[in-house]
């Protein structure tokens, strides 16, 4: 038995959306493999749960007509990773969170529960900093799209208003298209474990693949929330593609991360690991993407 | 005030309903409900597999499941493998021959996803099988011997040559 006051489960979004008014200081509980285990664990025991997962409406994968990609917020992990669009699109997303816990939690996990939770180590979420993710967030006389960006306030926190429901998280056409991309999760073990720190680039080449067209760069747990190397980015724009700039910018990355000691892994191995992993990871993109180092 | 809600299912092929409590994890309403005793109580955490049930095809930690949720699926355990007058399926059986139980206590979760692996139809390298494990954790045989029972009988149902 978990240590729950109540359980309301909503029957549509929208219900959703008026059982979060009705009750303010429930949490929303999705696939629940953060928030079941955290009742365990007693923080945040004794609690009122909004339940979402039976919401099949934002449940999928799906083309819009403009050609930007749309993944209902409690699409599992696994069915991110087996959906033909993600694997012929943005597969490195599918590759990422192919990474997350083992395949129990691939298949109870939701991409939109991995992002609402605010934390730094989620591997879906680098990934989609990566991709310019936008984030829906369906409210009671609204819906809202916000850059992933602007969706992390601080640890922990998302920017999530009372009324509302995160519905979906979108990747561009823009985003995706003749862009390649790569993520690297370095942990303690293959499975089951937290990411020490991720990272995670997307890069687009000239036509002719002899210049740096653009890349884009992003962490997690490099920082307090999943964060992009901004300066490195701006640096390798119109680069030519060769060993030295990759080198270059994968020291320059050194400027964005703000990596912590913690009881995992200490700062000095984060900041080796965002150099090193910023340099192993664009190197393979520039491979994915034809191009010659 | 304890708040309950009917549930209905099938389990192992039949249709079933119970009141359970909102409180409760798909594994109390499984054991305490239906007597289906193969799903353990390990980590509760959805760490170490012991829990592990098909639902609708999938595998799921049953301890990080609500009971409620069941609501329409169809779940699988250890006990909807055995034959009608208690057999032992294929991959018990290998379990057996190749010492690939110990101490038993992992033994019907990891069956379980076995139980997936199998049922794709699909062909994997020992690499992919060992990924595709990798939510059990067995104190006991150090995973060799289930890796082994799992392959073998991965081979002889895809009627592979070199298989016993």
């Amino acid at each position: 038995m978990y240590d729950i006051k109540a359980l309301y489960e909503a029957t549509s979004v929208q219900d959703a959306v008026k059982l979060r008014l009705e009750h303010p200081d429930a949490q929303i509980l999705a696939g629940g493999s953060d928030v079941l285990v955290q009742i365990r664990e007693g923080k945040r025991a004794g609690k009122e749960l909004i339940s979402i997962y039976m919401l099949d409406e934002i449940r999928g994968v799906s083309m819009c007509d403009n050609g930007d990609i749309r993944i209902g917020s409690l699409t599992s992990f696994s069915h991110i990773t087996k959906n033909e669009i993600v694997k012929k699109y943005i597969n490195v997303l599918g590759e990422a969170v192919d990474m997350v816990g083992s395949p129990q939690i691939r298949n109870i996990g939701t991409i939109g529960g991995n992002t609402c939770n605010g934390v730094t180590s989620a591997d879906s979420a680098s990934t989609l900093f990566a991709l310019d993710a936008l984030i829906e967030l369906t409210g009671s006389n609204s819906v809202r799209v916000i850059p992933i960006s602007d969706f992390y306030i601080k640890a922990g926190v998302v920017d999530i208003k009372p009324d509302e429901i995160q519905t979906a998280i979108i990747i561009k056409k823009e985003s995706y298209e003749n862009y390649f991309g790569h993520y690297i999760k370095y942990a303690m073990r293959n499975a089951l474990d937290i990411t020490t720190t991720g990272c995670s680039v997307n890069v687009k080449l000239s036509y002719d693949k002899k210049t740096f067209e653009d890349v884009r760069i992003a962490y997690g747990v490099a920082g307090p929330v999943p964060m992009r190397a901004k300066s490195a980015e701006e640096f390798i724009k119109g680069k030519a593609v060769n060993e030295q700039n990759i080198k270059e910018f994968s020291k320059m990355v050194l400027d964005d991360v703000n990596p912590r000691d913690s009881w995992r892994a200490s700062k000095a191995l984060r900041l080796h690991l965002c150099s090193e992993l910023a340099y192993r990871a664009l190197s393979k993109c520039v491979e994915l993407a034809g191009g010659e180092m | 005030m304890a708040q309950y809600k009917l549930v209905k299912c099938t389990i192992n092929g039949k249709a079933v309903e119970q009141m359970v409590d909102v409180r409760a994890s798909l594994t109390d309403m499984l054991r305490n409900d239906y007597r289906m005793t193969s799903v353990k109580k390990g980590c509760e955490v959805g760490e170490c597999g012991a829990c592990n049930v098909l639902i609708d095809g999938e595998c799921f930690n049953s301890c990080i499941y609500l009971a409620v949720w069941a609501e329409g699926k169809h779940i699988r355990t250890l006990e909807g493998l055995l034959k009608e007058n208690g057999e032992l399926s294929d991959i018990q059986q290998a379990f057996i021959d190749e010492t690939a139980v110990q101490c038993g206590f992992c033994t019907p979760g990891v069956i379980m996803s076995a139980v997936e692996i199998l049922e794709s139809g699909k062909d994997y390298t020992d690499d992919e099988l060992r990924k595709l494990l990798s939510g059990h954790l067995c104190r006991c045989t150090g995973y060799e011997n289930i890796l082994r029972a799992v392959r073998k009988t991965l081979d002889k149902r895809l009627g592979k040559e070199n298989a016993e």
